[in-house]
């Protein structure tokens, strides 16, 4: 059976794809951020994950506002990015894999999550940048990919709890695939940050620090709280801690962590990136 | 469902804003493609008809002012594009609907990492 071998946080900042375009690594704007990847690198080169499943937010360029589902999952073979319109280089494509994209979907909807089914998914920042921070451009085509796209654009957003359970049925129907494949979580987004309104700007690490201890041992703690509390405490955009609320989930009970790394400012954003080993 | 309180500075881009800012959003998630960035600078007050724009969001284009922008509907993450085509980065914005320097603004953000 397929195996949940572990997770994997991070930012999916646009110009952090621009500071690794440009191999910014030692500067020392980026190199306290840039320094949170390596064990990570680490781990993966020892574990040899096969899949990654990932959660993330489309920006504005899979899904415009006339169509906008809560959660969607890729049923591809091949994911592209493209121009964005705001200049972060394109990097080409990612590698799916179909069969256990549709195992999952399945699996969710039986598990009463009523998914949209993607077979074409043009992939963003959201996807791309964490993916290219763990493999590498040099490795992205090593690992097969499904992107899980949770909707942050347009209010209502999915609640945290909600989020939380998604990423558990998505666990379950994951364990429950009859392949021998090895598969990371990852989740991406986040941390606080506001990009819109006169409040913009606004971080809170106190409460970004808070996540990330809680979300170890007690996710269901975190997801006590409403999309409007994460709005208030994490800024209008931090909201997308919903997506790492599905990763916690989909990793099962218990977990690990082995490694974390906390950073302000990168760009507009607290930059959080967490590893988590899952315990059978 | 119960009456949320406002968070003082954040807007929220529900229902209400998708209705009013349907057609400058649209025009905005154009601007993912080169020839529309391009043909939106040819010719901006033609490109702004021919989707539809009403004056105030016409008016909001033409000061290229973010929090007049979203007063008229738009969502940040489609005017992330509008603001791509004059190279704004998001500190750019940030500093502009704060009434910050570009410098003041990137020092704000700073600061609330000690």
């Amino acid at each position: 059976m397929a195996r949940i071998i572990g997770g994997m946080t991070s930012s999916h900042i646009p110009a952090v794809g621009n500071a690794y375009h440009r191999k910014l690594f030692q500067d020392p704007y980026w190199k306290p951020f840039f320094d949170g990847y390596p064990p990570i690198h680490e781990w993966l080169a020892r574990e040899k994950p096969d899949v990654a499943v990932v959660f993330y937010n489309d920006h504005g360029s899979n899904f415009f506002l006339d169509k906008m589902p809560t959660f969607s999952i890729g049923a591809a073979a091949e994911y592209r990015n493209e121009d964005e319109g705001w200049g972060i280089p394109t990097i080409g494509t990612f590698q799916g894999h179909p069969e256990l994209s549709w195992h999952i979907i399945e699996g969710v909807v039986e598990d009463g999550f009523d998914v949209c089914s993607c077979q074409e998914m043009i992939v963003d920042h959201g996807f791309t940048v964490p993916v290219q921070l763990f493999w590498g451009d040099e490795n992205k085509g090593a690992i097969k990919t499904i992107p899980v796209c949770i909707n942050t654009v347009q209010h209502p957003l999915p609640s945290p709890k909600r989020c939380l359970e998604f990423g558990r049925a998505i666990g379950r129907a994951v364990r429950s695939w009859g392949g021998d494949e090895k598969v990371v979580m990852l989740g991406t987004g986040g941390l606080s940050h506001q990009l819109d309104g006169t409040r913009a700007g606004f971080i809170n690490k106190k409460f970004d620090l808070m996540c990330m201890e809680k979300i170890v041992d007690r996710p269901d703690e975190l997801a006590e709280m409403s999309i409007h509390d994460l709005v208030r405490e994490a800024g209008a955009q931090g909201a997308e801690f919903i997506l790492w609320l599905a990763m916690r989930g989909a990793l099962g009970d218990d977990v690990v962590k082995l490694h974390q790394n906390y950073h302000i400012p990168i760009s507009n954003t607290g930059a959080g990136t967490m590893l988590f080993e899952a315990v059978a | 469902m119960a009456a949320r309180e406002p968070i003082p500075g954040t807007p929220i881009f529900d229902g209400r804003e998708a209705i009013k800012g349907y057609a400058l959003n649209k025009m905005c998630f154009s601007f993912n493609h080169a020839d529309a960035r391009a043909a939106f600078k040819a010719d901006e007050e033609g490109y702004m008809a021919k989707f539809g724009l009403n004056e105030a969001q016409k008016a909001a284009v033409r000061a290229r002012n973010v929090l007049q922008l979203i007063e008229a509907g738009g969502n940040i993450y489609y005017l992330a594009k509008f603001a791509g085509i004059f190279g704004l980065s998001v500190q750019d914005v940030g500093a502009q609907q704060t009434g910050m320097t570009v410098d003041a603004f990137k020092e704000y953000l700073r600061s609330q990492g000690d």
